[in-house]
């Protein structure tokens, strides 16, 4: 039977109703992956246990990260009569006692438990508004807005939010070129990285011929420093069904995919179970919401690769191949996945689709600034007070970044080093604090925004080292298809490493450049296009670390002398090259 | 076990009900997440399923770097080596986690019954250094913690 949408509405608001003015406490415990690393497992199953043993009747759910990961495991409640959720943090088994018995007196005893504040209408005497917490105040939640409020196994509440309403209005009115229209007037660009206008990519695929053509969203997320698209899935699954479901009508397409790196258990089960919801509840599968649409969505995992996030990479992944990309043309939009039309989005591209889409137009673009609309999710960590998952507009500076939501540098120590954009993106010094967060200013400034992630090193820290690091992930990573990045990280890598050893040669750095332009002109994707960003935004930010060592034969912090352990295909390449450490070095211009 | 024995097995996960696509990649995932390897057995087996060359399914069994062609010992630990854990002092849990099991570098000690691997991000840098037990994360890892995780995995 296909559902109409009003009856499914109906059902969901009189579920949540009863669920937000029950008799019975709502307990929600965080616990995306962040919240599993401080222990969330370990917190539910306590919680469980006391809660029963003190025969107390609570509704438990396991909801995603509200973004301050600095506090997990974060557990909040929802005390009957109340309309306020009062927030714990860094709950651990000896706070849960404060926690239930705010449950049932409604006392908070502040000396046993650590209150985070409280978030709703209704003011609870003593605390703060959590919106008023700095690191809160400047966020925008946009994609975000249900990650950490409902339970992400269960789809009445996210349609009780306003869940697939977008989907049910745009089936109704009949035309998906307005969708289209709406998205290419938002101004969204795409949030992997590449930051390519969305609704231009997805006019490209109405015209391709049908009837299969699919829709992949890509979720790989390999960037160390970036866990934006993970929180999504695993607080809200269905907001990107939802995107799919309208990025598919407005398109014409009759499939989706999700692709998730394998092993990432959290994200990958959630979304399942959304897929699986979606299907009987009548929003996936045929005639959807009784109208004539059909649309199909599966997830495909793939193993460890990073290069199998590049979009064409993607598909040849899906395909059960090598991860390697493949030349264009033919492009995506004409032959991709299976030869088939093919739009490639990341997850938080497509998350955006459901809010700019109920909306309308203007409203996504008037937030941002220049060619930078909307919001960003930015993931902070390294060292920072507070390390966290935050969506902001863009126009905010580094500086607000780091110091008001961050908190600033742990331990009284100031900021040296910015990686932005992951592994492939820049290193920046602390005079960027004033950057505007801006894709077209921060790529001009040598970094790029990339998923969003933004790792922070404090005066301590080495930037050869932070760049040895980066170079051998890009080498680790690198698939090997193209051999200007193939052989050129390797030789990068055993330069980095000789200058960590203070046993840099004569024209190494010089050496690098000519090895990294080779990259960028030869290498078929971004990754060997881009291997060099991230040595040449560290000499440009840090001349002085790298002269130290080559001149003075000395690390500054000494962080460059420490045993690095690499993965053995990293390392073994280095030391074949060494033999021929007293062979000078002739840059190829010459040559020719 | 016999070659035979382990022929039957691989058969039985491959002929098991999916719901995706079925491809040389998701075969190989499915046999990994089954027995903990690839042998060479589930290389030929896949072949034959899917009616491709075993050079073929050799091919992506060695690009992606989570596959195995040993048994793994009884507990798995991954450490990551990723720039935020790197900062926040992964090298140093490296090395005490590889002195706690007599290891030199990344493998299987035998002693123990643990398997390490360096992972390239765990996915939670929140909680950097991040290492992962039995597929299971734990974030701010002490280099303090490390023998009693160990006497505890071992156990």
């Amino acid at each position: 039977m296909t559902a109409n949408f009003s009856q499914l509405k109906i059902e969901a608001e009189q579920e949540w109703s009863q669920l937000v003015n029950s008799s019975k406490a709502w307990i929600r415990i965080g616990s995306s992956m962040c919240g599993q690393a401080a222990g969330a497992f370990g917190t539910s199953v306590a919680i469980s246990t006391q809660t029963s043993s003190r025969k107390l009747d609570v509704n438990i759910d396991q909801v995603g990260c509200i973004g301050l990961c600095y506090l997990e495991p974060i557990v909040d409640v929802l005390r009957p009569g109340s309309s306020s959720r009062v927030f714990f943090g860094n709950v651990s088994s000896e706070s849960i006692d404060g926690i239930l018995q705010y449950i049932e007196t409604g006392k908070l005893l502040k000396d046993q438990v650590n209150i985070i504040g409280y978030l709703g209408e209704q003011e609870i005497d003593g605390l703060s508004s959590l919106r008023d917490l700095s690191g809160f105040n400047l966020q925008q939640r946009v994609a975000l807005k249900n990650v950490g409020n409902i339970a992400p196994g269960n789809i009445q509440q996210y349609i009780a939010n306003g869940g697939y309403q977008a989907l049910n209005d745009s089936l109704e009115l009949g035309k998906p070129d307005e969708i289209v229209k709406v998205m290419q007037e938002s101004g969204l660009r795409g949030r992997g990285g590449a930051g390519f206008p969305t609704g231009l990519k997805w006019s490209f695929m109405v015209r391709s011929p049908g009837p299969v053509k699919y829709i992949l969203a890509n979720c790989e997320e390999g960037d160390p420093g970036a866990y934006n698209d993970k929180g999504i899935l695993e607080g809200d699954p269905h907001m990107l069904l939802e995107g799919v479901l309208l990025a598919g009508y407005a398109t014409g397409a009759s499939n989706g995919v999700v692709f998730i790196r394998h092993g990432h258990d959290g994200p990958i089960d959630r979304t399942k179970e959304a897929i699986s919801q979606a299907y009987s509840s009548g929003l996936l599968g045929k005639n959807i919401l009784g109208f004539d649409f059909n649309f199909d969505i599966e997830i495909s995992l793939t193993g460890d690769s990073y290069v199998a996030g590049e979009e064409t990479a993607l598909m040849e992944s899906i395909e059960g191949k090598r991860a390697m990309p493949r030349f264009k043309p033919p492009f995506p939009a004409v032959s991709g996945l299976w030869e088939k039309p093919t739009t490639i989005n990341n997850v938080k591209t497509l998350a955006y689709a459901p809010e700019i889409i109920k909306h309308g137009e203007g409203w996504y673009s008037s937030i941002g600034v220049n060619r930078s609309k909307g919001t960003v999710i930015i993931c902070l960590n390294g060292d920072i007070n507070k390390p966290g998952m935050y969506e902001v507009p863009f126009g905010l500076t580094l500086g607000d970044i780091i110091h008001e939501i961050g908190g600033g540098i742990p331990n009284g120590k100031s900021l040296k080093m910015l990686q932005t954009g992951g592994p492939l993106g820049g290193v920046l010094g602390k005079e960027s604090l004033d950057m505007t967060l801006d894709l077209e200013e921060m790529s001009q400034a040598g970094a790029i925004l990339g998923s969003g992630g933004i790792i922070v090193a404090d005066e301590e820290k080495c930037a050869v080292d932070m760049t040895r690091i980066l170079v051998a992930f890009c080498q680790f990573e690198s698939c090997g298809k193209c051999f200007p990045c193939r052989l050129g990280m390797v030789n990068l890598l055993e330069i980095v490493e000789r200058i960590t050893r203070c046993e840099a040669r004569e024209g190494d750095l010089d050496l690098m450049k000519d090895v990294g332009q080779n990259m960028q002109m030869g290498s078929l994707c971004a990754h060997g296009q881009l291997g060099f960003n991230p040595i040449r935004s560290a000499i440009t930010y840090f001349e002085p670390d790298f002269i130290s060592h080559i001149k003075d034969s000395k690390c500054p912090t000494g962080s460059c002398e420490k045993l690095v352990y690499l993965p053995k295909n990293t390392r073994a390449l280095g030391e074949i090259n060494r033999e021929n450490q007293d062979k000078q070095y002739i840059p190829i211009n010459n040559i020719i | 076990m016999s070659e035979q024995k382990i022929k039957d097995e691989i058969n039985k996960i491959l002929s098991s009900p999916t719901d995706g696509t079925v491809t040389v990649l998701s075969c190989l995932l499915l046999v990994q997440d089954e027995i903990g390897y690839i042998p060479d057995e589930a290389v030929e087996e896949i072949a034959s399923f899917l009616k491709t060359s075993i050079n073929e399914v050799w091919g992506v069994a060695t690009f992606y770097t989570n596959f195995r062609f040993t048994p793994p010992c009884k507990n798995i630990l991954e450490v990551c080596w990723g720039p935020t854990c790197h900062l926040k002092g992964a090298p140093d849990l490296i090395s005490g986690f590889l002195d706690k099991l007599n290891l030199e570098e990344e493998g299987d000690s035998k002693d123990k019954d643990v398997s390490v691997r360096y992972n390239t991000c765990l996915g939670a840098c929140q909680q950097a250094p991040v290492i992962s037990i039995n597929h299971s994360l734990r974030g701010n890892v002490k280099v303090s913690e490390i023998s009693n995780i160990i006497d505890f995995v071992a156990d």
